[in-house]
């Protein structure tokens, strides 16, 4: 029988790196696929599962046993991303100024997914919708970005949103709403002429 | 504004309420059942977020998480027991060799014959040997020491620590330390024997703290520490052993040049 997180995580913070190991291998692909949704790209989103859990790792003894690994792990990750996403913004807005501020056009790494091989979740979606969709989450702000994905993905309550996000309930509350509406105002004319 | 009107649902009541988050009274619902236009505007969202649903994300095998360990592996900062670290194996290395240095001298001196006595200056040089191999030996464990101390004093105190590890290593030292503080005594070098002492005393306490300590017991631990500004002695007391190991290694080079 699997070993719970919770002896997992008892047995890594004495240094069984067998335990740890466990973990990692357990939680990479719930990781991903947030860091994926969160970052929009295939490469960050493997940097910041990485990245996760080393950082995990190094804050163990900092884990309150009685909470949930995987949640303080999401939480973790969350951090990850919305680092990363604020570096490339940072990075993307010099390269901007550095190329004569705004004329041409900069690449965006969001629409740069690197895997597009068809699969049910994909065909599901019209090319059309699907495009619009990737660009519309990539206008939204980081935390807006990551309010919604915790909520629509990852079914987090808004309380639970405001401790990721470290900010207060209302604000999280005020972060989905923006993403939901900046989504709707960008969609809503495609998926009405689908239905 | 986002109310259409004052009996209009708002387009994040409806959000809220896509989400199951609303607290919506029966008067709410009641309106959305009979309002097209908070119906049109509900439906809306419910297009866009259900499209939402199909945003793609790339798949990951089963062995995804094998290969995300063997990625970061060899960025794992060192956490392994304390009978498999290398500087304990040093340390046990060094307490081994020191000890079987003590032995061997003490059997000298009841064997050789007391007609034999060395000459004070001999004496004198037995006697400034034994304290540099103490120094080396103190020196390597006063760094061991200080490192499980220094874990300790910068754990975070708000919350729940596991010290099973440093519990463990503290046990370890504790012999060690008690070898070295009655060899600082016999050769009268009160000043370190005084620091080992202290030391003991540290480390017999946390070998015997129970394995997980509450905040408060992380804090009192700390205070303690603190207190007895035994970190603080052990880096004086590493800083002079080094220094006097220095001039000693420097002679014996010289000497060998000659």
């Amino acid at each position: 029988m699997d070993a719970s997180d919770g002896a997992l995580v008892t047995r890594a913070r004495v240094g069984e790196a067998d335990a740890f190991r466990a973990l990692v291998e357990r939680h990479s692909r719930p990781v991903f696929r947030l860091a994926f949704r969160m970052t929009g790209n295939e490469q960050d989103a493997e940097d910041v599962v990485q990245e996760s859990m080393l950082r995990a790792y190094k804050q163990l003894a900092k884990f309150d046993q009685r909470a949930s690994f995987g949640t303080w792990l999401y939480r973790i990750a969350t951090n990850c991303s919305l680092d990363l996403v604020r570096s490339r913004k940072r990075r993307t807005e010099d390269r901007t100024a550095a190329s004569g501020g705004g004329g041409g056009e900069v690449e965006d790494p969001v629409m740069t997914v690197a895997s597009q091989d068809p699969n049910p979740e994909r065909m599901a979606l019209s090319g059309e919708v699907r495009e619009r969709l990737t660009a519309a989450m990539d206008g939204l702000s980081a935390v807006e970005r990551a309010a919604f994905v915790l909520r629509h993905f990852e079914g987090m309550g808004i309380e639970d949103i405001g401790r990721a996000l470290e900010c207060q309930p209302g604000a999280a509350k005020h972060s989905v709403f923006r993403a939901v509406q900046k989504l709707r105002r960008a969609l809503e004319p495609l998926v009405s002429a689908a239905r | 504004m986002n109310h259409l009107s004052p009996n209009h649902l708002s387009e994040e009541e409806l959000i809220l309420h896509y989400y199951g988050e609303d607290c919506g009274s029966p008067a709410q619902e009641r309106h959305l059942d009979q309002c097209g236009q908070c119906r049109a505007l509900y439906a809306s969202i419910e297009r866009v977020l259900n499209a939402a649903d199909g945003l793609p994300v790339p798949a990951r095998d089963p062995e995804y998480g094998a290969r995300v360990w063997q990625s970061i592996e060899s960025r794992i900062p060192a956490r392994r027991r304390w009978w498999a670290r290398p500087q304990t194996w040093r340390g046990v290395g060094a307490a081994a060799a020191f000890a079987a240095l003590l032995v061997a001298a003490f059997l000298a001196g009841r064997l050789y014959p007391t007609a034999h006595k060395p000459a004070p200056a001999d004496a004198m040089a037995d006697r400034q040997t034994g304290e540099r191999v103490l120094r080396v030996a103190v020196g390597d464990f006063l760094e061991r020491s200080q490192l499980v101390l220094i874990e300790l004093n910068n754990a975070d105190p708000a919350s729940q620590l596991d010290i099973s590890a440093e519990r463990e290593r503290a046990a370890g030292l504790v012999g060690e330390n008690r070898l070295y503080r009655q060899s600082a005594v016999h050769n009268g070098n009160t000043a370190m024997a005084g620091v080992l002492d202290d030391l003991e005393r540290v480390l017999v306490d946390i070998s015997h703290a129970p394995a997980q300590l509450s905040p408060a017991d992380v804090e009192s631990l700390q205070q303690r520490l603190e207190s007895a500004g035994i970190l603080f002695k052990i880096r004086v007391l590493g800083t002079n052993v080094k220094n006097r190991q220095e001039p000693a290694v420097e002679r014996s080079a010289g000497r060998q040049k000659l």
